[in-house]
């Protein structure tokens, strides 16, 4: 589904990432786990297209990214709090969204209703607008608007931090029902290991911009993991 | 302590975003700032001789029309000078005492430029004052007095700060008495210009404004110091959200889709109301060309300006500022399945809807003629026309990110000051006074008139031909603007 071929950015000299050759098949569910500024963010922003590769390239689905804007029909993200409009309420950007992905109102209180749980009744009709929602519902907002439309990539730029106890539980089960299904790829990044573990079908290990781990999820990847990072 | 204060505050000062810009842009808001400068100096000075000119008595005179002066002063520190209170939050929890931080941020208001712009006016005006005569000591004692009073205006709007409505209170009572003044039905001037007489004419009267000066810090030292809390005076106000359907929009599909958005977005955001409120002001601005108010406006090339003026109030401060508005969540819109094309049609959409509403307001101006009502449709149809189009062109290479939330900033605010904008928007004015001089030169003022306009229709037959310009530019320029509007905090 996404290929990627001798991907680098540079910033003054500096190489932020560089990643020879990576393919992720359609269907897998794909955790990126690193330390701060291990490249996590800048790949995830040079896969959406919002900033350019040095060199190489990057294909979604047969379309190259950074030449052709076919890719965004089919994918949803939500990196962080810039991907919100903060004088919407909640609502509005969710038809908002749907409105851009050719779902009608219908369709968006069907996905709305069924993560009801997930919004534990702090989203919806709050009378607030995302402005003025704390950090955590901002974040499930933003999570659940990427499920809109039935996108078949999804990506999610450290989608447990910020989350409660109970959220993040709810937030696995969303992803591993969303990685069940073999018509979507789902990336997710993060910095715990333990959650990224136990909802990603293949870990890869990020570290100053190059790929150092690359496993199928089993048993003793968390270990491996661990040691790996306890320098 | 106060030396790591102003440690942090020339900090802030110069890392501050106009900082950041280039040297030209730089150099030229110097010159703007010295012509400025010059200009309030010319008036201290110029104001005695003019006024003697007119055989009034200046201090008379000025006097008289104190109240009004402070009035105005005020309604313009509401509208613009930023209380600062959000940067306190980091000093809060730090081993520092909390009267420090209030004496210290009530300290800073004291130095604002809002103070100080004053200074150019009565420094000049009290010397020449005392050059041509006058007691000195009653000059210095009015001066004084008039400094504190200008203080007493700097702690009042603190005071006032946080409340919007007030605003709009103040320009009605400033607007009614003004009107009742100049119509002779009732003069305020009448009944406060005795208390600024006195403040000149007795050694005493000038110790009113000095204690009511010193009561005001006091309360608003105490008034600040007890809110000192996250939850009370650093709270953030949040409005009451109301979900809004806007569904007779659909109708319109893509475009309606973002035309909801729009909509929204001026209606929530202080900067956007800010901005509307600017171009209903623009609206008035032709009074001052039709009236005869100014000799030199009263031509009709100037008219021409003013026509552009009255109808393109909102296309000029709004548009210019396309795509600027969607800064926030600029990195969202470019990851969603967008066309260009429809982003773009939104906003000329709702610049042409109020360019045409401000016309249909602006028949007010039929009082003056015809011709004058002409000269403003004309204008709204260049505006449609060619300026729409200029302004996202502009927009285009616009990169400075808008903070929604600080209604401050619309205009005055060094962040969102862009020449740039202000330059572009010099050809959306100069070209249609041209056209029109050439073709009032050449045979009349109609035949100037229609060629304006049908440049106005020559541009929106080009309107896709522009469009697809336009979508060329934003696409190029994507990486950088999304660049720089990440750069915001």
């Amino acid at each position: 589904m996404i290929n990627v071929q001798n991907l680098s950015k540079t910033y003054n000299g500096t190489t932020v990432l560089k990643i020879d050759s990576l393919t992720i098949p359609k269907g897998q569910s794909f955790g990126l786990v690193g330390n701060n500024g291990a490249g996590k963010t800048t790949f995830f922003s040079l896969i959406l297209d919002l900033i350019q590769p040095s060199t190489g390239h990057i294909i979604n689905n047969d379309v190259q990214v950074n030449t052709s804007e076919n890719w965004k029909p089919f994918t949803a993200s939500f990196l962080d709090e810039s991907f919100l409009i903060g004088y919407l309420t909640p609502e509005e950007y969710f038809y908002f969204i749907g409105d851009l992905r050719g779902q009608n109102k219908a369709d968006v209180d069907a996905l709305l209703t069924k993560h009801e749980e997930f919004f534990n009744g702090e989203i919806l009709k709050n009378k607030k607008y995302l402005r003025d929602l704390s950090k955590g519902n901002q974040k499930k907002v933003g999570i659940i608007a990427t499920l809109i439309g039935n996108p078949e990539v999804v990506i999610l730029d450290e989608p447990f931090a910020n989350l409660d106890p109970t959220t993040v539980i709810r937030l696995k089960k969303i992803i591993k029902e969303l990685a069940e299904n073999p018509d979507v790829t789902v990336l997710v990044s993060s910095h715990d290991l333990l959650h990224t573990v136990e909802v990603c079908d293949r870990i890869v290990a990020l570290n100053k911009g190059e790929v150092v781990k690359d496993i199928q999820t089993s048993a003793e990847t968390l270990q491996e993991l661990e040691t790996f990072f306890a320098v | 302590m106060i030396r790591k204060f102003l440690y942090l505050e020339w900090k802030a000062f110069t890392r501050s975003a106009s900082f950041g810009t280039n040297l030209a842009v730089k150099i030229l808001v110097g010159f703007l700032a010295v012509y400025f400068t010059l200009v309030f100096l010319a008036i201290g000075i110029g104001a005695f001789y003019i006024l003697k000119e007119l055989k009034l008595d200046p201090i008379v005179t000025i006097n008289k029309f104190m109240i009004y002066y402070l009035l105005v002063d005020l309604i313009i520190r509401l509208l613009l000078q930023k209380i600062p209170v959000m940067n306190i939050r980091p000093l809060l929890v730090l081993p520092i005492k909390k009267p420090i931080i209030v004496h210290f941020s009530l300290g800073k208001t004291v130095l604002s430029f809002f103070n100080f712009v004053h200074a150019f006016f009565f420094l000049p005006f009290s010397i020449v004052l005392i050059y041509n005569g006058y007691d000195v000591l009653s000059v210095i004692l009015w001066h004084t007095a008039m400094v504190s009073l200008i203080y007493i205006n700097n702690f009042v709007n603190i005071l006032l700060g946080n409340k919007d409505n007030l605003l709009a209170v103040f320009i009605g009572i400033v607007a009614t008495l003004g009107g009742l003044q100049y119509y002779g039905y009732f003069g305020i001037t009448s009944y406060t210009a005795p208390f600024f007489e006195a403040l000149f004419n007795t050694y005493w009267a000038f110790a009113i404004p000095e204690i009511g000066l010193i009561g005001l810090y006091y309360v608003t030292f105490h008034y600040f110091k007890s809110n000192l809390y996250l939850d009370a005076g650093l709270s953030s106000k949040h409005d009451i959200a109301k979900t809004e359907d806007l569904t007779w929009l659909n109708q319109f599909g893509t475009i309606g889709t973002f035309l909801k958005n729009d909509i929204k977005l001026i209606k929530r955001n202080k900067r956007s109301k800010t901005t509307v409120g600017m171009s209903v002001m623009f609206l008035f601005y032709g009074l001052l060309f039709f009236t005869n108010g100014i000799e030199a406006y009263n031509n009709p090339t100037m008219h021409i300006f003013a026509g552009i003026f009255v109808s393109g109030g909102f296309l000029i401060t709004f548009g210019q500022f396309v795509p600027s508005w969607d800064s926030a969540y600029y990195q969202l819109m470019m990851t969603q399945n967008i066309p260009y094309k429809g982003y773009l049609s939104s906003k000329w959409w709702l610049m042409v809807i109020a360019t045409i509403v401000t016309t249909i307001i602006a028949s007010f101006y039929l009082y003056f003629g015809w011709q004058v009502y002409m000269t403003i449709v004309v204008g709204a149809i260049y505006n449609i026309g060619v300026n729409s189009h200029l302004v996202l062109l502009g927009g285009a290479f616009t990169k400075t990110p808008i903070d929604l939330d600080s209604g401050k900033g619309a205009f005055g605010d060094k962040k969102a000051f862009n020449i740039k904008t202000m330059l572009i928007s010099i050809p959306q004015l100069a070209l249609p006074v041209l056209v029109y001089w050439i073709g009032a030169k050449l045979a009349n003022a109609n035949v100037g008139l229609a060629l304006i306009a049908l440049l106005g229709i020559i541009g929106f037959a080009f309107k896709n031909k522009a469009f697809s310009m336009i979508e060329k530019i934003y696409k190029t320029e994507k990486y950088a603007t999304i660049a720089s509007y990440k750069q915001k905090s």
